[in-house]
């Protein structure tokens, strides 16, 4: 698979037309925005808690498909996981965009989120897959501010 | 490694003791193709493609005789200037003042004391901002800018405006990307200290009519500072011709090296400025009560400048200049309306500026796809634009978008290249629509 194909794989390119969790949530207990100037892409987390287990988590805004896909599955994996397991998650996604090794027993685990190892092969991406976590962690964590990849 | 240099047909010429012999050009017209040869840059391979450098608003590429230039001075002349009283230091400071007066000529100053040597464009602007606007500009007046500014001529300006208690007020633009004149004239008032506009705009194309907003400025006594990065190379710029106040352009979009910039100014107001920074060179004399600046232009030139930058954009003024400029506008005109018929035409594309008066810059968009993927497929392909909001969000703003994917094109650019472009963007939509 040539190193595009990679990148924009058919679950990603599906993703980006029909994103998963793409709506407004009237009773999140927190919001976040999220923005990278450089491209514009711009998103706004909603996060709902029960107790330490993340009951449900959406997501509205534009930007690319690599931006969008990586929302839609994310919210779509971290739902009802708790806090350290997000981050755990979180940390292997991380790991993946920016070509360093996860251990043998990661990489089998990383699921859904595996579709975005092409993503390393195109570092001016990174931040685009990266973007919905930031801003998702910033929510788990009560940010209040915007969050930016700058 | 994703890009690999390979079937470059040029070598690397250094002549260490003779002058640099500019490039014959046959004949003027039907020189494009020929000087593609001077610009090694452009003779790679990028991802397996052959390279189609399409972001020329961004940066300019530079020819062999400017790199030549440059390394033959840090080879042979290496030196401070304005100070030794050796050979070398004599000889490079020879060298420095000629490009000044090779700037002089390119764009019709009057005098070299008016041609300031600074980093770039942004530098220029934030000279004129902090020592004109901060002498002129108090509390309740206004600075005219245009909708279409790139951020280096509106944040300079916002900061002014801030520290003086002013207000930033903005020419508007119509639906095609054009400044509305008439609206222009409005915000024309008696407290209007200084009007600052782009030439070309780096995100659209459009060339704005600069010396009918010259002369409408100044019949309200308002002197005005032109943006002129994006115009320098594809237009013959007549400073005097214009009779705009000041001139601020770069050497790297003109095929000279980065870090090199030029402010123009009329004398007499240059003259009435504070200087910008202190430092050496720009002074008279020093003591720990009192400092006699330097004459101009020197009085705006502090510290060590970019000797063998400004080495570099001498040779690219020599290179240009032997360039016919009428060739060069005809082809880059053809080329975008080549490119722009083909675009236009394509599922889905929206051209972002249709200014009737246009240089040679395409920002489109594809419905439902994001510049940024654009950017990603048409570099798969070896072609070379630039996505985003090009540092003028403003003018995002106005067209409702995010974000364009601009290509923009040089004089060396060709038809065959703005084919690829139209194939590259037929894929983008084949693997995202």
């Amino acid at each position: 698979m040539s190193a595009l194909r990679e990148l924009y794989q058919e679950v990603i390119l599906d993703h980006n037309k029909s994103p998963s969790n793409f709506r407004t949530m009237e009773n999140a207990d927190r919001s976040v925005e999220g923005y990278n100037p450089l491209c514009g892409d711009h998103y706004t987390i909603y996060v709902k808690m029960d107790g330490d287990v993340i009951a449900d988590v959406s997501f509205v805004g534009t930007g690319c498909a690599i931006s969008k896909a990586s929302a839609s599955v994310m919210t779509s994996i971290v739902k009802g996981k708790t806090k350290s397991e997000a981050d755990e998650l979180f940390q292997n996604f991380h790991n993946l965009v920016r070509g360093e090794p996860n251990p043998d027993s990661v990489t089998d685990r990383l699921g859904k989120l595996a579709v975005f190892s092409g993503v390393s092969e195109f570092p001016a991406r990174v931040k685009c897959a990266s973007l919905a976590w930031h801003t998702f962690r910033a929510a788990l964590e009560a940010k209040q501010e915007t969050v930016s990849t700058e | 490694m994703r890009s690999s240099i390979g079937g470059a047909s040029y070598r690397t010429i250094v002549r260490p003791t003779s002058d640099i012999v500019l490039p014959e050009f046959e004949q003027k017209l039907g020189i494009i193709e020929g000087c593609r040869h001077h610009f090694p840059l452009l003779h790679q391979q990028i991802n397996g493609k052959r390279l189609v450098y399409l972001d020329n608003a961004a940066t300019s590429q530079k020819p062999q005789i400017v790199i030549d230039a440059m390394m033959r001075y840090y080879l042979e002349e290496n030196s401070n200037i304005h100070r030794g009283i050796h050979y070398l230091s004599e000889r490079a400071t020879q060298a420095y003042e000629r490009v000044r007066a090779r700037v002089k000529r390119f764009i019709n100053a009057a005098n070299t004391t008016e041609i300031v040597f600074v980093r770039g464009t942004t530098e220029a602007v934030n000279l004129v901002a902090n020592s004109f606007g901060r002498t002129n500009v108090g509390p309740g007046d206004e600075v005219l800018i245009s909708a279409m500014e790139h951020h280096s001529n509106i944040v300079p300006w916002q900061m002014l405006c801030k520290e003086r208690s002013a207000r930033l007020t903005v020419i508007p633009m119509n639906e095609k990307g054009e400044l509305i004149l008439e609206e222009y004239v409005k915000l024309l008032t008696p407290k209007t200290k200084i009007v600052a506009v782009t030439h070309v705009s780096n995100a659209l194309g459009t060339i704005n009519p600069i010396k009918e907003i010259v002369a409408m400025a100044h019949s309200f006594g308002v002197p005005v500072l032109v943006d002129g990065a994006q115009a320098v190379p594809h237009m013959h710029v007549d400073v005097r011709d214009l009779d705009c106040d000041f001139y601020a352009f770069s050497s790297h979009k003109m095929f000279g090296p980065t870090g090199v910039g030029i402010l123009y100014g009329k004398e007499q107001l240059l003259e009435a400025m504070p200087p910008y920074q202190g430092g050496g060179d720009m002074i008279k004399s020093v003591t720990f009560e009192k400092t006699i600046y330097n004459d101009l232009p020197y009085k705006f030139e502090a510290g060590t400048p970019n000797i063998g930058g400004g080495i570099g954009l001498g040779t690219a003024i020599d290179y240009i200049s032997n360039l016919d400029m009428n060739a060069i506008q005809a082809h880059e005109h053809e080329l975008l309306a080549y490119a722009t018929e083909r675009v236009a035409q394509l599922p889905g594309v929206r051209i972002v500026g249709t200014a009737t008066c246009k240089a040679a810059v395409l920002s489109f968009v594809i419905n439902g796809i994001h510049p940024h993927d654009i950017g990603t497929i048409l570099d798969d392909e070896g072609i070379a634009v630039r996505t985003g909001h090009h540092c003028a969000q403003p003018v995002m703003q106005h067209f409702g978008i995010p974000a364009t994917a601009r290509a923009s094109f040089a004089f060396y650019n060709t038809k065959e290249e703005a084919d690829a472009l139209v194939k590259g963007i037929r894929k983008v939509i084949e693997v995202l629509g």
